[in-house]
């Protein structure tokens, strides 16, 4: 192996696959450090993955990528203690090529990717922990591993280490993160026939159903829980931020055992057992709390520099985008010959005109607001449940009784006029 | 009266085996521990809510005897109790390359 590269990148995830993948195709020599037995073994995604993202490096990926189903439904669900409120869209189009998104396991399509990346040029060296970038002349040059004459050299670090980002809070790039900027989440992979799946879910054989739970999966703490359809698998999850989690003194395991014994959850995975746990954070700090991306001779990508967008699930897509912008701006300072900040910025300004900074701003508020006013989870939620359970109960009370019922539960204490205004601001902070 | 979020926050009860739910998993476990606790004495004499024991989800954290025992061989890596002790009292640092949970699926 040559001591220096042109680029090293910390992290096999899909931030730093993505990155290491588009340099090598542009020529330069790459190397990936990832400290798990092999790449994916650290990683946890409820699992959808979008296929326009991933396009832009491997066309076509879904021919020979290990996935689970394409994604042809989508539901959410608005839930209380013993109810739901049922939403949700299905379409042809996403059962057909090229499809919109699929489910994966990351800890196979994550060796997948790296097996396109060694294909293509790039080194991946696996068991192995970046302990620090080193710094010459305030200007990144290298790692320092865990390994025996462990330390790396290179033109460009690239830090795709992930939420817990301690090689960035080392160079200042940010302070230690936020109990309300991250968000815990446990989650479950249940095994089950995938007839059964199909027969529970309604689906045609192969394709795939995600529903995502707001209010009751989480008790009205901030988050959200989610049932993802894999072939023989559902992943389960539940995640809420971590100084709410904190604060009511919930063991996170214990919200997903109750989720799996709500009413509408039950019937879904009668018989499923339970294969493997997981617990990963998220980030949740938004817009506000997106680091500096770019130092000297060194950037940072996906999760590590807070690119996930909660409102939408979305995070892998933005890692990748980040990766391949990040790569891009590193083979214009390679033909430039310079890896300042100042030559490497180009990553910085390309993210920021790209829909992964303009998402993030359009939502920057909102997680914020739900955290601040915990009426949308404990009480407007509930009341959509009630508000159903009232009209479509038949038991002789008159429709316009039942409406005043209504509307009483929904004012609760509250003016019509702070509804009102609740209701303005989470119509601000989602359009 | 009727059961809501809060009142079904408090009754609450854990009633799984935590370790059956880590056995699923598979290991490679180092012999050092990656998490530290920093000073003994503030999750004594500081910290009325021993919060780490709680919201761990592999409960490696428990208070036995007067101080915080760490089962750091089922850690998951999440990083919640770095940010989330609220006396940044724990030394954490990932376990060495290639130790620690290897998660198959997911
Ligand atoms: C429960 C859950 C559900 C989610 N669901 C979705 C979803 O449905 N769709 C979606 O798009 N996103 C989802 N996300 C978010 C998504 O998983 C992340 O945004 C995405 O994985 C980020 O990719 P990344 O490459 O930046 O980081 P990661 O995938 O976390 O990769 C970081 C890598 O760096 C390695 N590493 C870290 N430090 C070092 C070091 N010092 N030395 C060597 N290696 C190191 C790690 O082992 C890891 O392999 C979910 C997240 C969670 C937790
Ligand atoms: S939360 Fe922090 S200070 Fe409190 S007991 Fe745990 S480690 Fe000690
Ligand atoms: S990193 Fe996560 S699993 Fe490990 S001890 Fe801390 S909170 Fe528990």
């Amino acid at each position: 192996m040559p001591e220096k590269f042109d680029a090293i990148v910390v992290g096999a995830g899909v931030a730093g696959l993505a990155a290491a993948y588009k340099m090598s195709q542009a020529g330069l020599s790459v190397v990936v450090i990832e400290r798990g037995d092999y790449p994916g073994a650290k990683n946890v995604m409820g699992g959808v993955l979008y296929r326009s993202m991933m396009e832009d490096l491997i066309p076509e990926f879904w021919k020979e990528a290990p996935l689970q189903r394409p994604v042809v439904e989508q539901r959410f669900w608005f839930m209380d203690i013993d109810s739901v409120v049922t939403t949700g869209y299905k379409s042809q189009d996403w059962a057909r090529e090229p499809y919109n998104c699929f489910t994966v396991f990351r800890g196979q399509f994550d060796q997948w990717f790296a097996r396109k990346c060694t294909e293509a040029g790039v080194v991946i060296v696996n068991e192995t922990l970046v302990e620090e970038c080193l710094v010459e002349n305030d200007k990144v040059v290298g790692v320092r591993t865990n390994r025996p004459e462990g330390d790396i050299y290179a033109n460009v670090v690239v830090l795709a280490d992930g939420v817990n980002s301690l090689l960035a809070k080392q160079l200042g790039f940010h302070q230690e993160w936020q109990p309300q900027q991250v968000a815990l989440a446990v989650m479950e992979e249940l095994k089950l026939p995938s007839e059964v799946i199909e027969e529970r879910f309604n689906l045609e054989p192969g394709m795939g159903t995600t529903i995502e739970i707001f209010g009751g999966g989480t008790l009205g703490l901030v988050g959200t829980a989610f049932i993802y359809t894999n072939k023989e698998h559902l992943s389960l999850g539940v995640g809420a931020l971590l100084s709410q989690l904190r604060q009511a003194k919930i063991k996170p395991y214990d919200l997903l055992e109750n989720l799996k014994k709500h009413p509408a959850v039950r019937p879904l995975i009668r018989n499923a057992e339970p294969v493997e746990y997981y617990a990963h954070l998220i980030p949740e700090g938004g817009y506000k709390a997106v680091p500096q991306l770019v130092g000297n001779g060194v950037v940072v990508v996906g999760d590590a520099a807070q690119l996930v967008n909660g409102i939408h699930r979305e995070g892998s897509n933005l890692a990748m985008t980040s990766g391949r912008l990040a790569a891009e701006a590193i083979i214009r300072a390679h033909q430039m010959g310079e890896f300042d900040r100042r030559a490497l910025s180009h990553y910085e300004e390309t993210l920021r005109n790209s829909y992964v900074m303009a998402d993030l701003k359009k939502y920057k508020d909102s997680s914020h607001l739900f955290e601040k006013n915990p009426k949308y989870f404990n009480e407007y939620l509930p009341a959509a449940n009630m508000a159903l359970h009232e009209m479509l109960t038949v038991d002789g009370t008159s429709k316009k009784d039942k409406q005043k019922r209504i509307m009483q539960r929904i004012l609760g204490g509250n003016s019509l006029y702070s509804v009102g205004k609740d209701l303005y601001q989470a119509w601000k902070a989602m359009r | 009266m009727k059961e809501n979020f809060t009142t079904k926050i408090r009754e609450l009860k854990t009633e799984i085996n935590i370790d059956d739910k880590l056995y699923l998993n598979r290991w490679k476990p180092d012999h050092q521990s990656h998490l530290e606790i920093i000073d003994p004495k503030v999750c004594e004499a500081k910290c009325s809510g021993k919060d780490c024991t709680i919201f761990c989800p592999a409960r490696v954290y428990e208070w036995r005897d007067g101080r915080i025992a760490v089962g750091y061989e089922g850690c998951l890596e999440c990083g919640a109790c770095r940010i989330g002790c609220p006396h940044q009292n724990i030394r954490w640092r990932y376990p060495r390359g290639g130790y620690g949970v290897q998660f198959r699926l997911a």
